[in-house]
């Protein structure tokens, strides 16, 4: 913790250094860089772009970690299904992102459909691939155990199923999450109104530097808040069990 | 395949395997059990013995019902219940001992008291721990503990005290004896060790290396109470020079 403290008190030291050296428009100070957030803070319009960007990450998220593990579970399950389904998937990893997103527009509009499918569709074939390993990975012997005690089919998805899958969908959430964050900035500079990425796009061509640096810096807070508030803690709740081993 | 799963008279289990196959790694399919037939009364307790590798845990998951790919029939009452005990534990390890053995209780046992089950089974410090904390042994009792928590009217063991230190399997031997003595239960347990099932069962089942069939059968009449270690030294003998004019 210290040292984090500490490395980062540096990093804001050089820059306000840096910056006092410069002397230019185009590497402002860390007091000009705060004294830009809090007005856009106060005027709404951070809070505002944050919470559009935001939105769409939830939403991207969401559609790629349910439809993902799905396909990929029944990859896993169903050698035909997974013989059938596997060279879709490969091309869909190799497409860059960017790829997509312009597919995603030209075809559908400039829509928020197309942009939250474009993001979706770059995370899918990843979350697919992860759980198809959880899928293969899942325990015959406790699937004998449930069928022998007769458990309903809730308490097996719930406590059979789920808990196997959890280390899988950890690990595919928590990757996708920092790409999604990622493509969601690239999907709003090409085509929306609004968001973090919109922002971004028109401080570039006015060179507003400030703007551009008190936006990057916020996002990178909120991402660390979604960390360290509500995946980390959810992640020491699921599994809460290992810890326990000697 | 022609393979039926029906209810049965009372508690009695009878098993017919003409045939059981399995596709080996070569694709080819070989022979695990063929023409095995036994039978068990309401509230017995059999045991099958039999060489390692000669299909006695694929005996006991036909009876369970987790394989139906045979040619045969066994017949069971189908809506009782049934308690397994796996050859390895089979716990959740994201459940404490408590949670595990309470997850398969029906609706109505689900608020049963099982602090008797518990402590006979010499768990009672360990409710709140998770399988990972647990030697063995422990594991092993907690799937015991599991097994006769629904209460069941069929009970199966796979092997449950082997590789255990016999002060251990002893000791579990004797609960088991008391869990099956108090209880109208229909027992089928797999062992390797002969000792063990005369102590134990009822009814032994010898079975023949694969593929598998029954070679000997041996009714035990002396009451389970009255079996001293002379008594089970005499039939082991007894049995084991049995089963030697088999092989001639
Ligand atoms: N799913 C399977 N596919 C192919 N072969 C199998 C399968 N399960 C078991 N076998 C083979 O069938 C034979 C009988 O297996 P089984 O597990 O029933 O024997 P067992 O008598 O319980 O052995 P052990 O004493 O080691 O527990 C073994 O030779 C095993 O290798
Ligand atoms: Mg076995």
């Amino acid at each position: 913790m210290l040292a984090r403290v500490l490395s980062l008190s540096a990093l804001i030291a050089i820059w306000f250094v840096a910056a006092a050296v410069a002397h230019s428009r185009l590497l402002p100070g860390p007091l000009a860089v705060a004294g830009g957030l809090l007005a856009d803070i106060r005027s709404g319009e951070l809070p505002f772009e944050l919470g559009c960007t935001l939105a769409r990450v939830v939403a991207a998220f969401a559609i790629a970690l349910v439809l993902g593990s799905i396909i990929g579970f029944l990859m896993g399950r169903s050698n035909r299904f997974n013989r059938y389904a596997d060279p879709w998937l490969i091309i869909l990893i190799n497409l860059p992102a960017l790829v997509t997103i312009i597919f995603a527009y030209m075809w559908i509009g400039l829509n928020e459909t197309a942009a939250i499918l474009a993001v979706a569709l770059n995370k899918l074939p990843n979350m697919a691939v992860v759980m198809r390993e959880g899928a293969r990975a899942l325990d015959p012997r406790l699937d004998d155990m449930a069928s022998a005690f007769r458990l309903p089919v809730m308490t097996r998805i719930r406590h059979v199923l789920v808990p196997q899958l959890a280390p899988y969908l950890a690990a595919g959430a928590r990757s996708g999450l920092s790409i999604i964050w990622k493509i969601v900035l690239v999907v709003e500079l090409i085509g929306r109104p609004n968001g973090v990425g919109f922002v971004m796009g028109t401080a570039f061509s006015l060179f507003d530097m400030t703007k551009l640096l008190s936006y990057a810096i916020s996002f990178i807070v909120i991402m660390l808040v979604i960390e360290h508030l509500v995946v980390q803690p959810l992640e020491q709740h699921a599994f809460r069990w290992r810890k326990q081993r000697a | 395949m022609n393979s039926t799963h029906s209810g049965g008279e009372n508690n009695a289990l009878e098993l017919r395997i003409d045939r059981k196959t399995y596709v080996n790694a070569d694709g080819v399919a070989v022979d695990v059990i063929r023409g095995l037939q036994l039978r068990l009364g309401a509230g017995e307790f059999g045991a099958l013995i039999g060489p390692s590798g000669c299909g006695k845990t694929t005996v006991l998951r036909i009876v369970a019902g987790l394989d139906t790919a045979f040619d045969g029939e066994c017949r069971w009452p189908g809506e009782r219940r049934l308690g397994v005990v796996f050859q390895e534990p089979c716990l959740l390890p994201w459940r404490t001992v408590d949670d595990n053995i309470r997850l398969v209780l029906p609706p109505d046992r689900a608020k049963a008291d099982l602090t008797d089950l518990i402590g006979t089974l010499g768990l009672a410090s360990h409710r709140a721990h998770y399988p990972g904390e647990l030697s063995l042994g422990l594991a092993r009792r907690v799937a015991i503990a599991r097994a006769f928590a629904i209460n069941p009217d069929l009970l199966l063991l796979d092997e449950p005290f082997v590789s255990l230190d016999e002060a251990v399997a002893a000791r579990l031997r004797e609960e088991l004896k008391a869990l099956t003595g108090s209880r109208n239960v229909t027992t089928l347990m797999v062992t390797h060790d002969l000792d063990e099932a005369v102590q134990l069962a009822d009814h032994l089942f010898f079975l023949s290396d694969r593929p598998a069939r029954v070679v000997l059968e041996h009714r035990l009449t002396v009451a389970r109470a009255l079996r001293t270690d002379a008594f089970v030294r005499a039939t082991t003998d007894e049995l084991r020079a049995a089963l030697s004019r088999l092989d001639r």
